[in-house]
């Protein structure tokens, strides 16, 4: 199976981050075709069909979003895009930024037309401070040929993006606390209803969308949704390519971009080269630390987000992190249940608590105090997180530890019973019978 | 109107209530801790999850809007569950010190506990420690370890009191409510309040601070006798702990709900304004001035004084005398004050003071006239139609000599505006007869002091600014030998022979009622509900 490359091709182009560049190769065709020839809903009409779904980790229909937002409504309409890239595994959308920031640009230029938004803001993790300048670069490039601020490509069109940068708080990638955030609160999520269609950015109809999600939008445009959404070949509900951010015990980690039908084993043995050392594959996170984790087994799994989800996990937000068989799945988990209670908001009770109660049962085991009845309450405190909180972080946080424990309970019991990691015994018995 | 089923029983509710609420209207109390109905929704405590049929999740019923149709459920085994998990989240970082804790027996995680509590501790880890016992204003202190972190106290410092002193800080369970830096506490004027609508102990009244445990207090309703406003209050009682809180009878006051007046809510000044029941200085006893030294003196013998005092001066003309009443009695007591001194043909019957400086008014519930009756006293027609001041005018005849004795309840001229003036013109008067709760310089110097029962030591009626009608109920006996104004003006008008003057509050309320067209006619004590009657007077249909 090889890489179908849309928005990596351009990833190896010199300076094709640069607008020069970027129009040599086509860019800033498809925004001249649609404020030429389309009419918003067309628009919105093509991006339905390309299949195009939300790249930032919950798969909600593109095209249908953008439906969501009120024709009659008085308010100004915002588009936001979301570069809070946070998830644990994922750096897709840094590789976007700083490559092909332009064909992000167009996107939102696109979108903003599709949903009569007037002014677009850039909501960037504080980390990225390089991207950030990329970013700023860009807009400036594209602000100096009239592509951005009033009438632009000498149409009546405004379009004005910002750049907000984060403070650092992984909740502030969940998309009302980064609309709080945005509005200079403090980044809680809020409570939903309303949706930030109808009540977004400043009390306005607001569409959140992921970088990925809006790189993509020129090209379905210039080429056609059909040839998008046939990319993916026998994927009913999702179309096109994604990126995957493939890390951990693999020969090549690194980005690597595919249609919707190309199988886990795939991305890790064909595109990623397979595990370091050559050694056992044990586990694989298919789309970022809060997706429940695939044993070695169950990697023949096409990674749409439909099949995804019949096998137990998610898609995500792509981010792939494979483990190989020397993998401690105890501290694997304890690291990631460490950052989820880190990242915890605090507002909602579950979340808040239930974190922080999991990070210290993990660390009494890692003393080696755990206790008999650790494994089952470690399961019952995830499960009751699971589905009562504000946003998805607590699920988020809950779905890993749920995964790791049942599927790999032998290790689980082995820590709480002998207070250290099964892998060393092993290793200490191979070292001895040798 | 959207008609719904929670537990099998149909409800129908307004358009936009919420699940909680219309449950609430079934008599199903679905448990919860940052909602409140006075405060926007919160949505964060996840202890009124509910389950709705057609909803694959449980759903939080306070941000929940009841629709039509809509089949809810309160108490189902997935339901319970989720309860029992919250209570037992929340209490991972709780320290648990109940028996320390002032908010012991009126603790929601208590309240819940007993009733969705898991009963068996799965913690083994320890707990978080934040900061406990900081001040953090005046009457308000907080123990960030027994917060849960509903926000009850951040939205009310936002959305009622508008001053934005409180905020949650940091994150994950790390979070903390705490002052804004740069306030060094509470500014607010309602401040007592966040007390209340604590659902834990962590913001708890350093007033009521180990005073006494909840569950020796018994409550009476009540209106705050503090301004015109008639905030209705529930007095807590304690008699049968005598020695709590260092011998107060009453340790606290808290407000009770009415939309109508003042929400849920009160200010501090009504709240902590009340100590004067159980003040030392309270007059115990009726007392006499024999050559400027005290003498005590018998009810029986009190009365026979005042009567010959009264008679005397009626004697030489019923011109001679003048009447300071008070807006801090209660219709009741006015009416029957009224009806006895007209009866002795005295027509100076006053009962305006004005303070020294006008008080403090803002657009929540503080009104700038600190007398609950005014309104009352108005509506009899009370006064001498000399403006702000009935002291000025009663002043000015005495000083003519037009008046030497005055019979003065319960106001102290030295705080009015009037005090220089007084206290030159009283000590020259014939004779002088006070009526009061507390000594003070104007009781000091009268001839005849007799003792009178406090608002949570009667029962009565008091007329709000905009003419409500307000019931309040006794709470404990009348201080040492002290006696209602009812039962001293029913002593008096047996003492001169006149036509006796009932005891009983609302007895004296139905002729009233009869008697005074301002007064809604034929409603009698028993009709005033919480909330008030409306009078005909207000309502223009006199």
């Amino acid at each position: 199976m090889p890489q179908v490359k849309v928005l990596t091709e351009f990833f190896d182009v010199p300076d094709s981050h640069k607008i020069d560049v970027w129009e040599k190769h086509g860019g800033y065709q498809a925004i001249r075709k649609v404020l030429k020839s389309m009419t918003p809903d067309e628009v919105i009409e093509e991006v339905k069909r390309s299949k195009l779904r939300g790249l930032g980790g919950a798969g909600f229909p593109t095209g249908v979003k953008w439906g969501f937002v009120p024709k009659d409504s008085e308010k100004p309409k915002y588009l936001v895009v979301n570069a809070d890239e946070g998830e644990p595994g994922t750096f897709k959308d840094r590789h976007v930024i700083m490559n092909i920031p332009h064909s992000l640009l167009e996107g939102m230029m696109i979108a903003s037309y599709a949903i009569g938004a007037h002014v677009a803001y850039i909501y960037i993790r504080g980390e990225y401070v390089h991207p950030a300048r990329r970013l700023e670069e860009a807009i400036a490039e594209a602000k100096a040929k009239g592509y951005l601020g009033k009438g632009i490509f000498g149409t009546d069109y405004d379009l004005e993006v910002y750049i907000h940068r984060g403070a650092g708080a992984y909740i502030c990638g969940e998309e009302t606390a980064l609309l709080n955030s945005l509005e200079g609160k403090k980044g809680w999520p809020r409570l939903k209803p309303p949706f930030p269609a109808t009540v977004g950015a400043f009390q306005s109809p607001t569409v959140v969308n992921n970088v990925e999600t809006l790189s993509y939008v020129p090209h379905i445009i210039a080429r056609g949704a059909d040839w998008f959404a046939s990319l993916s070949e026998g994927t009913e509900r999702c179309g096109g390519t994604r990126i995957f951010s493939v890390s951990g015990h693999v020969k090549r980690p690194g980005v690597y971009e595919a249609p919707l039908h190309t199988t886990l084993r795939e991305i890790v043995y064909d595109f990623a080269g397979g595990i370091r050392g050559d050694k056992k594959l044990k586990a694989v996170i298919p789309g970022g630390s809060s997706c429940p984790v695939l044993k070695a087994d169950e990697i023949d799994v096409r990674m749409c987000f439909d099949d995804l989800a019949k096998a137990g996990t998610m898609a995500g937000s792509g981010g792939v992190i494979v483990m190989d068989e020397d993998t401690c799945m105890f501290d694997t988990l304890r690291n990631i249940i460490h950052f989820y209670a880190h990242e915890s908001c605090g507002q909602c009770t579950p979340c808040r608590q239930g974190t922080g109660w999991l990070v210290r049962i993990f660390d009494r085991i890692a003393e080696g105090r755990g206790m008999p009845g650790d494994v089952d309450n470690i399961l019952e405190i995830a499960q009751n997180i699971m589905g009562r909180t504000i946003c998805p972080l607590g699920d988020a946080a809950a779905m890993p530890v749920i995964s790791f424990v049942t599927k790999f309970r032998e290790e689980f019991e082995y820590h709480v019973r002998e207070g250290r990691c099964d892998l060393e015994d092993r290793k200490q018995r191979v070292a001895m019978a040798s | 109107m959207p008609t719904l089923k929670i537990d099998g029983k149909e409800v129908w509710v307004e358009p936009g209530t919420n699940v909680l609420e219309a449950a609430k209207k079934l008599g199903i109390e679905i448990p919860h801790y940052c909602y409140h109905p006075a405060l926007k929704v919160a949505g964060s405590c996840r202890m009124c999850l509910v389950e709705i049929e057609g909803m694959p999740k449980l759903q939080i019923s306070c941000h929940t809007k009841a629709a039509d149709g809509m089949v809810v459920w309160t108490n189902t085994e997935k339901v319970r569950k989720a309860r029992q998990a919250v209570l037992e989240f929340l209490l991972v970082d709780h320290p648990l010190d109940c028996p320390v804790c002032d908010q012991a027996g009126e603790c929601y995680l208590q309240i819940y506990y007993m009733e969705h509590g898991l009963y068996k501790s799965r913690l083994r880890e320890n707990k978080i420690k934040k900061e406990k016992a900081k001040p953090i204003g005046k009457h308000i202190i907080l123990d960030q370890e027994r917060c849960i972190l509903c926000s009850r106290c951040v939205r009310f410092t936002r959305e009622v009191t508008k001053t934005f002193e409180l905020g949650i800080f940091n994150r994950g369970n790390r979070s903390v409510v705490d002052l804004y830096p740069g306030i060094s506490e509470l500014q607010n004027r309602y401040q007592g309040n966040l007390a209340d609508i604590c659902p834990v102990g962590a913001l708890t009244d350093r007033n009521f601070r180990f005073q006494t445990r909840v569950w020796y207090l018994q409550q009476a309703k009540s209106i705050c006798p503090g301004c015109s406003r008639g905030c209705n209050i529930e007095v807590d009682y304690n008699i049968s702990r005598e020695y709590k809180a260092g011998g107060r009878r009453i340790p606290r006051i808290r407000p009770r709900h009415n939309p109508k007046v003042n929400g849920y809510w009160m200010c501090d000044d009504g709240r902590y304004g009340y100590k004067y029941v159980d003040a030392l200085d309270r007059i115990l006893l009726p007392r006499r001035l024999d050559e400027g030294e005290p003498v005590e003196l018998s009810w029986p013998a009190a009365y026979t004084m005042a009567a010959d005092l009264l008679s005397e001066a009626t004697k030489e003309g019923a011109d001679k005398v003048g009447v300071l009443l008070s807006a801090k009695m209660t219709n009741e007591e006015l009416f029957a004050a009224r009806k006895l001194f007209s009866s002795l043909g005295v027509s100076r019957i006053g009962f305006r003071v004005e303070p020294k400086e006008p008080g403090y008014e803002d657009d929540l519930l503080i009104k700038a006239d600190k007398n609950p009756n005014t309104k009352g006293a108005e509506l009899l027609e009370l006064g001498l139609g000399a403006g702000k001041s009935d002291v000025s005018a009663l002043l000015d005849a005495a000083e003519a000599g037009e008046v030497d004795t005055v019979v003065i309840f319960n106001e102290d001229l030295s705080k009015s505006s009037e005090a220089e003036r007084a206290e030159a013109v009283l000590p020259k008067l014939g004779r002088v007869i006070y009526v009061g709760t507390n000594w003070n310089a104007t009781a000091a110097k009268a001839d005849l002091v007799l003792p009178m029962a406090t608002f949570v030591e009667q029962e009565g009626t008091f007329t709000n600014f905009e003419g409500r009608v307000q019931r309040f109920w006794k709470a404990v006996e009348p201080l040492g030998e002290s006696r209602t104004g009812l039962s001293i003006l029913a002593g008096l008008a047996t003492a001169l022979g006149l036509e006796p003057v009932s005891e009983n509050a609302e007895e004296v309320f139905a002729e009233l009622a009869e008697q005074v067209p301002a007064f809604f006619r034929g409603s009698a004590t028993r009709n005033l509900v919480s909330t008030g009657n409306w009078l005909r007077a207000r309502l223009g249909r006199r």
